[in-house]
């Protein structure tokens, strides 16, 4: 009975050891920044990159659902284009972590947008010269002046 | 003086604790009833005074007593009622009180329930579940004090993650750690064997029922976590193999593996020390489960970032790990099997090979998880392991645990003979191979799909050949149809119990197949007036409004559902914009059906309203996964009825 057993046991520990290790090395995508990606770009294999959305980079057309901004950190900038909307708490300014690959043409074709959480929720500061008062607001008002 | 009365009454609750596991121990070792007692009236005091803290925190809330931090973290003035109540829970301190309020519960109803019936066992049983309280509240103590004072007092708090206003937020976090402590009951009886060499098999079907319950309660908090991540989140989906998410699935599987080799302990008396492995191994892993989610070494929703809680639950679960693996290594002479595998055929074999798969998707989903860590721990590189990696393991491996679930309960213990695989599996295997081929044939799927789905057939029949039998054994007796079915159930409702629950996860299994093979989405932008098609429903763009709730603003889409038929659905998907959040969160509207669910989600609007991108999903046999939570209650319910058997 008991090498029955261990031969049962090892059979299934190898099969699940391959196939394991061949799903780890097929779908596990690396993280790389905006400086990392641009110093070594493969196109079409799969990455996740994050960066900080580069202010004045968004676009979004609504006709087309097309999206595009720049990732970066710091040093390097990387442009990203993406089919939809973006995320909830995506936002220029904002960390973002997006998934997808390197094209040919070079842009990141994105996938999947992450927004990062800013982990504590925090009350927005008083605005001290009322520049940034709270975004809510101000598309409640133009929605209000709208023609209904 | 509240939060101080609070901060009191924990640290008695600590002191009481501490006391009672070592008092119990010293009652159990010089056989001193008095000292057990006075451990059990602790066990008492642990429970009223956790009853008194968790009530006082209520009450900071409904109060808005911003003097304490936690509330100021967690609710603001504008906060409804109901939030503020499902707030106390919120986040990490909370959390903790509720998860040592409910093993208090289970501590005393153990007390309630085993004072006499087992008692060589009950005092270790006690020390056991006094020291797991007394860490929680250690940890309250320590590094998440749930009523610590701020200075300066806020006029007003930051409020709730909008996110986690939702009523799945009463249930899911309650089911869920009703689960998660309830496990240490069968932990608790299992130190207790091991300490006084009391192995036989007494220990383990007296736990039987501890384990179906806890192991219900972390299923339907598991189904009600994909519910809230459904209908909140707005990503159509349910499951994402998000590391909490696995957290609290892995010791869903070893649980679900140790109801089986359960059986085989008691009809046959092998796997004792697999069983002890399974019980140490499950309650380990709700401990492993609350350090991912609670340490912040992963990001999630769940994870609430804290520095040293991480080492406490690092280190406890580690003192477990070594107690639990010296105590077998103490016993281990004792812990040999009496029975013998027979034969490969034979109905041991099949639940061993359950057993195995499960561990095997235990492993491969812990894996999964730890495995970004390591690889950037060890080798600096960030790497993510998403969904394709667990499907394309797992899948292989949960097909074949269907394929088992109809093979165990009808094959024959020892040695299955040709005659009995016939007479219990010709009509099942012949009624798959023809589902099988239908479906591939009617192009309805892929092959794998047309599998998956012939795998549920073939269970269900399984069931249906012994349900049909044994109605018609009792029918023999003269009992007419219904009658006769129905003492079936409740006469051998442990049995029919687990065939009713197997059902349940036949439900779960085919909507998920279901959902992954036949949902359809898109995303378009819509003029008002202008519709959208997908999947035979046409989507039209009525307009948009604004409107101020109590603690946030609106923005709501209009949209009716029209599929060629009747009068249309109307469907207002909005996003909500909290003062305290900077950018706006998405509220999904849906339409749930039995098939189809429409499910629409407001992506981007133009500021004058007359245009709309929204997100169209039809998500087809998602409600057969909620079905399939009311199907598991039925038999989990029908599993710890008494046995009635006797009577017959």
């Amino acid at each position: 009975m008991k090498p029955k057993f261990i031969i049962g046991g090892a059979v299934i520990a190898l099969a699940l050891g391959y196939m394991i290790w061949a799903g780890i090395t097929q779908s596990a995508v690396y993280f790389v920044t905006p400086s990392e990606l641009s110093a070594a770009p493969v196109s079409g294999k799969a990455y996740r990159l994050g960066g900080l959305v580069v202010p004045g980079t968004l676009k979004w057309e609504p006709k087309t659902i097309d999206l595009a901004f720049s990732l970066s950190d710091g040093k390097s900038t990387i442009p990203v284009r993406h089919k939809g909307t973006a995320p909830d708490l995506f936002g220029e300014g904002r960390g973002a972590v997006v998934e997808g690959q390197w094209t040919r043409e070079g842009y990141f074709k994105a996938t999947l947008i992450l927004a990062k959480h800013s982990e504590e929720y925090q009350a927005p500061h008083p605005t001290k010269d009322g520049k940034d008062a709270p975004p809510p607001k101000r598309i409640l008002e133009t929605l209000e002046k709208s023609p209904r | 003086m509240i939060p101080e009365i609070g901060t009191g009454a924990l640290l008695v609750a600590l002191t009481l604790a501490l006391y009672g596991a070592v008092v119990a121990a010293i009652g159990a070792r010089q056989r001193r009833p008095a000292l057990v007692e006075s451990a059990q009236h602790a066990a008492l005091g642990v429970f009223v005074l956790l009853t008194g803290a968790l009530l006082l925190l209520i009450y900071a809330f409904l109060t808005f007593d911003f003097s304490v931090r936690y509330v100021a973290n967690n609710t603001n003035l504008g906060t409804p009622f109901y939030y503020r109540i499902t707030a106390v829970w919120g986040a990490l301190e909370g959390s903790i009180v509720l998860w040592a309020w409910m093993l208090g519960l289970y501590t005393l109803l153990v007390v309630l329930r085993h004072r006499t019936s087992a008692r060589e066992l009950y005092p270790w049983v006690l020390t056991v579940m006094l020291s797991v309280a007394a860490f929680f509240l250690l940890v309250m103590t320590l590094p998440a004090p749930v009523f610590a004072r701020i200075t300066p007092i806020p006029a007003d708090g930051r409020g709730l993650n909008p996110l986690l206003e939702d009523s799945g937020m009463i249930t899911h976090p309650v089911a869920l750690y009703l689960g998660f402590t309830g496990f240490t009951v069968p932990f608790a009886f299992a130190v207790a064997a091991l300490v006084t060499g009391r192995i036989s098999d007494f220990w383990i079907t007296t736990t039987r029922r501890w384990t179906i319950v806890a192991w219900y309660f972390l299923s339907l908090g598991l189904l009600i976590g994909g519910w809230w991540s459904y209908h909140v989140l707005g990503w159509g989906g349910y499951w994402a193999w998000d590391p909490v998410e696995n957290a609290a699935f892995m010791p869903w599987l070893t649980a679900t593996a140790l109801l089986h080799s359960v059986m085989v302990q008691e009809r046959r008396r092998m796997l004792r020390l697999w069983n002890l492995a399974l019980v140490v191994l499950t309650f380990s892993l709700t401990l492993f489960g609350t350090f991912l989610t609670r340490s912040g070494v992963i990001a999630s929703v769940h994870a609430f970032t804290q520095g040293a809680i991480g080492v406490f639950f690092l280190s406890f679960l580690a003192l477990v790990v070594l107690i639990a693996l010296g105590l077998i290594a103490w016993r281990w002479d004792t812990l040999g099997a009496q029975g013998e595998l027979d034969s490969v055929i034979s109905r041991e074999s099949a639940f061993l090979l359950n057993n195995v798969m499960l561990v095997a998707a235990t492993f491969t989903v812990f894996f999964g998880t730890v495995f970004p860590l390591l690889a950037e721990a060890v080798r600096g590189e960030k790497i993510s392991v998403g969904a394709p990696f667990f499907n394309q393991v797992n899948v292989p491996l949960f097909l074949s645990l269907i394929f088992l679930m109809g093979v165990g309960p009808l094959i024959a213990w020892r040695r299955a003979s040709p005659d009995n695989l016939k007479r219990n599996f010709l009509w099942p295997v012949v009624i798959g191979l023809v589902s099988a081929t239908v479906l591939r044939l009617a192009g309805i799927g892929s092959t794998l799909v047309a599998i998956s789905l012939a795998l549920t057939v073939f269970v269900a029949a399984t069931i249906a050949v012994d349900v049909v039998r044994a109605t018609r054994a009792r029918r023999a007796m003269g009992e007419r149809v219904l009658p006769a079915l129905g003492g079936l159930l409740l006469r051998h409702n442990r049995r029919y119990g687990g065939f009713v629950v197997h059902l349940a996860v036949l439900v779960v299994a085919v909507g998920v197949i279901g959902s992954q093979t036949w949902s359809v989405h898109t995303e378009t932008t819509l003029k008002r007036g202008e519709q959208a098609e997908l999947g035979g429903y046409q989507i039209r763009f009525d307009g948009l409004r604004e409107s101020q709730e109590s603690n946030h603003g609106k923005v709501t889409g209009t949209f009716t559902v029209v599929n060629g038929k009747a009068a249309g659905t109307v469907l207002e998907p909005a996003k909500k914009f909290y003062p305290q959040e900077q950018s706006p969160i998405a509220y999904v509207d849906y339409r749930l059906g039995f098939i189809d669910d429409i499910y629409l989600v407001l992506g981007d609007f133009a500021r004058d309203g007359t245009s709309v991108t929204v997100k169209i999903q039809v998500n087809r046999m998602v409600s057969w996964i909620w079905l399939g939570g009311v199907v598991l209650t039925l038999g989990t319910v029908l599993s710890v009825l008494p046995e009635r058997r006797k009577a017959a």
